[in-house]
């Protein structure tokens, strides 16, 4: 059996080698836009913050709501800003 | 109910994927940010069930967070004006940071506060934060949580998180500030600047080590203070790495900190055994260091010559004078587009400083409809973050088939007309072909100096951020056009009408 930590690693390491391959051709166009978008995407720690938020003790609690509060601001912001970027990238007429 | 969770957390990684693949291609990036938006909801969503299941939780405390960042979030992405994108990119890059950072704390501080309340006095005074997870294994109700049972392994990987996410928050804070002017955009050297670096980089590991490996749980005051030295440490550090970066080495910093970005995210993940977390922050890791590796290849130069090197200003320095250079006004510009067939504008930051893009999507329509080609040749170094200059001109309408480039273009100047330089200096200096002094030999550049005739608008012959003298302005073939980008472009407007 495997230790978590070692999964972990091979999780890692296998998604690294997905992300350089799904992303090799990337047009010069769209490098704002997927930079925004990934970085919206980094916020994924909010399942993190939210674990903390939850704690039942105050400090920790508060601890986490900041951080919350960051990774919501991360989420949200990126996500909103890629769309209006990509929303302008249009096609000859 | 663990395992629906655990499913919901799989969809949400399949959609970060297929939402990152489809962001590769301008027909299918805008549904390709939904489909991740979606993801991220769901990820929430099974989180949110995650918590719940785990006794008295502060809903409150989740709640205010959830809606103080949301609005704050939405704020500045619906507000923020094209020419700031740059800065906002940064800032919320560096909020992914600091999350990565406090989840990292929170996670300590809840591991020493609850065992303090189960375990007698006694015990807590000789064990240590990661030997108490082998010793009470039946004692810690919240352990499927995550904490407060930290292993080894969660131990180093949550010293890892202060590390990298400290350092993408102040980093992205002080990018953040260079590029919205708070800071001076040059590069900032302190005595010993790399020791410095090395030593806070070992204080951050170290202090952080000795707290979750050394110190006994009893004694918090001295926890809670090794744990502030070891994120301070990493803040400082996140500000020594970044203020030597210049401002036209922008883009490969901002590339590189949204690489950090994903791997504190990564590292969140290790520390809650969450493999959501670790496969999203490494795609988000690799997205970061692509651009990162483009951005250095278009200056040809290697990470480290960006991060770590000092430009030396020996041999065609900054100081020499400029001779001969002729300048013009924008009626000179005017007539020569107007009789041209072939015309290629090249931009640069000068055209976001001075919010021209407009203006020179107005120029281009005119010159159309005089029959004159135009198209524009973008150097991936160019503005101040990968793809700056798309960006900025597909707000002012500028079809995308109509920007190029530099590999697409470069061997077209030598057949146009007219090559219009908008506020570039560095990526059009042609003793970057030639100069082997030059800081900037070896970048591949936009040979304007190869087309009939050049105009380069810019305000003055200040140098650009490699600080020396750009040999295109004294060709012959080259006249300056002075002035503010939007003024000037708007004045050759004018005058073509007159024609």
């Amino acid at each position: 059996m495997l230790s978590p930590l070692l999964v972990a690693l091979y999780v890692f390491l296998l998604a690294i080698f997905i992300g350089r391959e799904l992303l090799t051709k990337v047009p010069h166009t769209l490098h704002t836009p997927l930079m925004s978008g990934a970085n919206a995407i980094s916020g994924i720690t909010i399942v993190g913050a939210l674990t903390c938020a939850s704690f039942g003790s105050r400090v920790a609690a508060v601890i986490g709501m900041l951080a919350v509060t960051a990774a919501m601001i991360n989420v949200v912001g990126g996500y909103l800003v890629t769309d209006r970027m990509l929303k302008k990238f249009r096609r000859q007429e | 109910m663990q395992t629906s969770i655990h499913l919901m957390y799989m969809a949400a990684s399949v959609l970060f994927i297929i939402g990152i693949k489809r962001l590769s291609a301008v027909r299918t990036a805008r549904s390709a940010n939904a489909i991740s938006a979606l993801g991220m909801l769901l990820a929430m969503l099974a989180a949110m069930l995650d918590i719940a299941q785990h006794g008295e939780i502060g809903w409150i405390w989740v709640g205010i967070g959830v809606v103080v960042g949301s609005a704050i979030g939405a704020y500045l992405a619906l507000t923020v004006r094209m020419e700031g994108m740059p800065e906002l990119v940064g800032f919320f890059n560096g909020m992914g940071g600091l999350a990565s950072s406090l989840v990292a704390v929170s996670m300590s501080v809840f591991a020493w506060l609850a065992w303090g309340e189960v375990l007698s006095a006694q015990t807590l005074a000789h064990v240590t934060t990661v030997e108490v997870a082998s010793l009470a294994p039946a004692a810690a109700g919240t352990a499927s949580v995550g904490a407060p049972r930290l292993t080894p392994d969660n131990a180093v990987t949550i010293i890892l998180s202060i590390l990298v996410g400290g350092v993408t928050l102040t980093g992205s804070l002080v990018a953040w500030a260079k590029l919205k002017g708070v800071m001076r955009g040059g590069q900032i050297f302190l005595p010993g600047h790399q020791a410095l670096n090395l030593l806070l980089l070992i204080i951050v590991l170290c202090a952080g080590a000795v707290a979750l490996f050394v110190v006994p749980i009893g004694s918090i005051t001295l926890l809670y203070q090794l744990l502030a030295v070891a994120v301070l440490a990493s803040f400082i550090l996140g500000v020594t790495f970044a203020i030597p970066v210049g401002g036209a080495d922008m883009p490969v910093v901002i590339s590189l900190l949204n690489s950090f970005s994903g791997i504190a995210a990564a590292m969140t993940g290790f520390v809650l055994y969450n493999n959501l977390l670790i496969i999203s922050g490494s795609l988000v890791g690799a997205a970061g260091m692509i651009l990162t590796v483009i951005m250095c290849r278009g200056m040809n130069r290697s990470l480290t010559n960006v991060l770590f090197a000092r430009f030396s200003l020996t041999g065609t320095g900054e100081k020499e004078e400029y001779v001969n250079v002729k300048s013009g006004e924008p009626v000179d510009a005017a007539i020569a587009m107007a009789n041209a067939n072939s015309v290629i504008i090249v931009p640069g930051y000068g055209l976001a400083a001075a919010q021209a893009q407009h203006a020179v999507r107005e120029l281009q329509g005119m010159l159309e409809e005089r029959g004159v080609t135009v198209r524009y040749a973008i150097h991936e170094v160019a503005g101040r973050m990968p793809g700056h200059m798309n960006v900025l001109l597909a707000e002012a309408n500028v079809p995308y088939e109509k920007l190029f480039k530099r590999e697409d273009i470069e061997a077209d100047f030598k057949n146009s007309d007219v090559a219009l330089v908008i506020g570039a200096n560095d990526v059009v200096n042609p003793a970057a072909l030639s100069d082997e002094q030059c800081p900037l030999y070896g970048m591949p550049i936009l040979p304007a100096h190869e087309a009939q005739q050049a105009f380069v608008i810019k305000r003055s012959l200040a140098a650009g951020f490699a600080g020396m003298k750009n040999t295109l302005f004294e060709s012959d073939k080259t006249l300056m056009v002075f002035g503010s980008a939007k003024e000037v472009v708007n004045n050759i407007a004018e005058e073509l009408k007159e024609l």
